[in-house]
């Protein structure tokens, strides 16, 4: 089929950015959206113009790297997908489609759709961890963890830290990221001595990293690719009341 | 043949220690040097790689107080290719009382193999096995567990035993998470200096010894020399040479390459393993190939028509009697569940007599019509829904009305940098680690064994081994002046240089996957003499055509992806030629490796110990006859005699 589609150019940090429309012909509707700008980028470099550079790695969903607003949503028009994962089946003859980085004040763009997201990093660098050095451990089994805690442990820590819930928010918060992990190591026995801190901590460089406030408006759990639940953010103000009362 | 390569001598230290096999480990840990904690901070340890085997080490060693510089090319470590592994991590905890032991494991890792591992290396896997769980459950990895709390476990192919941590289909996300976060909590602590979006192109060697590494900044194009008292590489496997593997689309063999170009043995590069399931090519376009767990077999019979001309004719418009199931013809006694590197080679031959199925017809069908039939379409969802799911996504098929298509893809690659038993290559100071290396998984490696020589590498090995060499250190500090490291970074600028100064008119993608092909089919389930020959002979031209005709756009003093993926292609050609050559010299089918001239009079893998039961250990090219030269390792199995593997 062939399509048109209008994408985010911007050579470095400090150019203004503007979108570009370029023709795709052919393009076989079992393609990946990213194997479509594979097949556009090959044209390119061969017109003597410059491809568009672009985040990707495992293209199996789950490295978290492909990042693209497609046609206004964060990977684009279908459900829990990843933009890699997403096929031009999806889209017609013809259409016209837009390829936007994501847009968020603590993500800055580096070059076209690649944006810089070590502000996540950061968040587990302030508590997103349980402190166990290598060669401390108990024997695996000295501790049981019910098996609905560690299911949905589990569902919390599938979370790809590709930053679609903050490209999605109307704040850029990063909040369902920073509440996935919290819930994540706060349902584990081996996560308790650290849940107070690490709530308090996560937050705070949050807030530091230059990610805007939670309003509650859902948006982040609707386009996350693994269906993170909005109700973790929840849990995590709850854990985030407790800490604090106690520090009072 | 002999033309391709010079023998030279062979390898008679490994540095295990000796005695009875399960006091080796203890013996090694208890006669290695050990560094004053408060001299660890003054040493300096560079970790190219953050997967599970980069990842653990680095945490590891920060944390026992060494200064740690770590390096990937992804933008956060979090996004090495481990996090993609499926299926589990293998420990002989014998949790289900079915009669598991580290010796065990020991002995199914050796003869999954296919005996060309190193035994005393497989034991002390084996024994730090128990350990990485323990240590992997502190951390908070979310593994499955049973109602009664305690953690469930599964089987998985080549063993009798139940060994297998799990997390769902992702244990490969959760326990690089745990890793990552170990990281993430030593970066935060000062002790890691993390370099993201950095590629390591050239190792610097001063003195006969590892003393740091060229990189580029991956944003700003920067070219710095980065000093240290040891490099680590932790850089993975090679199995994008073929273009279209399983790997993501960034693996590459670069850092190991520059360490064996430097002088660093290249143990058995012709070990690739090829998985039965994965999803076929659909066109020209195609970027990479989706692994579906090989768990389908249990229930999805394995087919293709017997007449080709029925090829293009729908699923259901085949009858019965003209389908050929041929696993089960050819197998009475496995049928569908045959081992990987078997499952993969019949539907090789069948898509080669021209009955594949689907674009291009290379495919083969995996049918679940009578398994739904069998236990209603319910319980086939509950089994298999995730991955039914991932195929109809990306395929556009329901696998529910319409039989799966599969094609074996490249998946991970057993050979690497070959090391001694304290995972250092032959170059003094440069340790390597996870499959970067060659060490523990012979010709072939078992499902849900590589997590577990990740870790174990990262976490128990390396950090005791790597600490006897630094305890004779801190060593000289070496100027950024000094001539070695000069030169090494001009090495660099020059390449680059004359990478964007080609301009021609073909991108690298279009030799890559030139490349691909070539090593696809004549390096790839089955190789041949002739074919091997051939092969060498394209790689060459190839290489000749590529550094004269490829186009790389843009500068090297801005984010450029075309000029990274020149430069890993680069290497890969020189890779590809190398395999060939390694493939070409073993004269006998093994693992991953299948000769067509060594074979059964029934068509299976026939071995020649007496003739190759060593490690082929390469040096690389250099001098005027520009032939790689040989060095073996003999291998001795003292505890595990080599036996014939049967699946009839």
């Amino acid at each position: 089929m062939d399509i048109q589609v209008r994408v985010w150019r911007q050579s470095g940090p400090t150019d203004t950015g503007r979108m570009v429309s370029y023709d795709v012909k052919d393009i076989s509707p079992d393609a990946s959206f990213l194997e479509m700008l594979d097949v556009l980028n090959e044209k390119l470099i061969l017109d003597g113009d410059d491809p568009i550079a672009f985040d990707h790695d495992c293209r199996e969903g789950i490295c978290g790297a492909c990042s693209m607003v497609i046609d206004g949503t964060a990977h684009g028009p279908e459900k829990a997908t990843t933009t890699c994962q997403l096929h031009m089946r999806h889209f017609k003859q013809g259409d016209t489609i837009d390829v936007e980085p994501w847009r968020a004040a603590a993500f800055p763009v580096i070059k076209d759709l690649v944006v810089d997201r070590t502000a996540f990093d950061q968040i587990i660098q302030a508590g997103g961890y349980i402190t166990a050095p290598t060669g401390a451990a108990p024997e695996a089994h000295a501790t049981p963890v019910p098996k609905a805690d560690a299911d949905l442990a589990f569902e919390a820590a599938t979370c790809i830290g590709c930053g679609a819930c903050v490209a999605a928010c109307p704040n850029g918060s990063a909040m369902l990221f920073t509440a996935a992990k919290v819930a994540h190591l706060g349902l584990m026995p081996q996560g308790q001595p650290e849940r107070d801190t690490r709530v308090i901590d996560m937050l705070q460089a949050q807030d530091d990293a230059g990610f805007g406030g939670c309003t509650n408006m859902g948006e982040c759990s609707q386009v996350c690719p693994k269906g993170i639940p909005l109700t973790l953010i929840g849990r995590l103000n709850s854990d985030y009341r407790k800490a604090v009362r106690k520090q009072l | 043949m002999a033309d391709f390569w010079n023998d030279g001598d062979a390898i008679v230290d490994t540095a295990a220690p000796e005695g009875p096999i399960e006091n080796r480990w203890e013996k090694r840990k208890f006669s290695a040097k050990l560094v004053n904690p408060a001299n660890r901070r003054k040493l300096t340890v560079i970790v190219v790689g953050t997967g599970l085997a980069g990842g653990s080490a680095a945490a590891t060693l920060a944390e026992a107080g060494y200064h740690v510089k770590s390096y990937c090319y992804q933008d956060s470590p979090r996004r090495a290719h481990s996090i993609a592994a499926q299926g589990g991590i293998n420990a002989a905890k014998n949790y289900r009382n079915d009669g598991d032991s580290i010796y065990r494991l020991f002995y199914d890792t050796v003869k999954g193999g296919d005996f060309r591992a190193r035994e005393s290396n497989v034991y002390r896997l084996a024994s730090v096995s128990v350990n990485i769980i323990d240590q992997c459950v502190a951390q908070g990895v979310p593994f499955a567990r049973e109602y009664g709390g305690l953690l469930d476990n599964r089987s998985f192919g080549g063993t009798q035993v139940s060994r297998t941590f799990y997390a769902r289909g992702q244990t490969g996300q959760q326990l690089l998470l745990g890793a990552y976060q170990a990281m993430e909590r030593q970066i935060g602590l000062g002790n890691i200096e993390m370099n993201a979006r950095h590629e390591m192109l050239e190792l610097i060697i001063v003195e006969g010894k590892a003393r740091g590494i060229v990189v580029r900044d991956m944003v700003t194009g920067e070219i710095t020399t980065e000093m240290a008292d040891a490099v680590v590489l932790a850089s993975g496997g090679y199995g994008n040479v073929f273009f279209l593997s399983t790997n993501a689309k960034g693996c590459n063999v670069t850092a190991s390459w520059r360490a064996h170009r430097k002088g660093a043995l290249f143990a058995n590069p012709c070990y690739t393993q090829i998985h039965p399931t994965c999803i076929p090519e659909s066109g020209t376009h195609q970027s990479k190939l989706t692994l579906m767990s090989e768990s389908l077999r249990n229930d999805g019979r394995v087919w293709v028509p017997k007449d080709a001309a029925d090829c293009q004719k729908p699923a259901a418009d085949i009858p019965e009697e003209d389908r050929d199931y041929y696993l089960e013809r050819i197998y009475p006694s496995f049928g569908n569940l045959v081992p990987r590197d078997i499952a993969s080679r019949a539907a090789k031959n069948v898509c080669d007599e021209g009955r594949g199925v689907g674009p291009g017809g290379l495919g083969v069908y995996l049918d679940f019509a009578d398994a739904i039939k069998r236990l209603g379409k319910k319980a086939v969802e509950a089994k298999y829904g995730n991955l039914f799911e991932m195929y109809q996504r990306i395929t556009g098929e329901d696998p529910y009305a319409v039989p799966m298509r599969i094609y074996p893809a490249v998946h991970y690659t057993m050979g690497g940098l070959w090391v001694d038993y304290d995972l250092q290559s032959t170059i003094p100071g440069l340790f390597v680690v996870g499959e970067a290396n060659f060490s523990d998984h012979g010709a072939n490696r078992l499902g849900a064994s590589a997590l577990m020589q990740g870790l174990g590498d990262g976490y128990f090995v390396l950090p005791t081994t790597l600490g006897n060499y630094l305890a004779s250190g801190p060593y000289e500090k070496i100027s950024e002046d000094h001539e070695e490291v000069v030169a090494a970074r001009n090495e660099v600028e020059s390449r680059i240089k004359r990478l964007l100064e080609i301009d021609g008119d073909r991108t690298v993608d279009s030799f890559h996957r030139e490349l691909g092909h070539i090593m696809w089919e004549y390096c790839g389930m089955e190789r041949t003499e002739e074919g091997l020959t051939k092969a060498i002979g394209l790689i060459r031209s190839l290489k000749e055509e590529f550094w004269q005709r490829v186009k790389v756009p843009g500068t090297g003093e801005q984010l450029n992806q075309n000029l990274e993926k020149a430069g890993r292609v680069a290497d890969f050609f020189e890779l590809g030629e190398l395999m060939c050559i390694d493939a070409l010299h073993r004269r006998e089918s093994c693992g991953g490796h299948f000769r067509a001239e060594s074979q059964t009079p029934d068509g299976e893998a026939l071995r020649h110990d007496d003739e190759f039961s060593y490690v082929a250990a390469w040096e690389y090219a250099t001098g005027e006859s520009g032939k790689p030269t040989l060095h073996k390792e003999p291998l001795e199995f003292e505890y595990v005699h080599p036996s014939t593997r049967s699946y009839k």
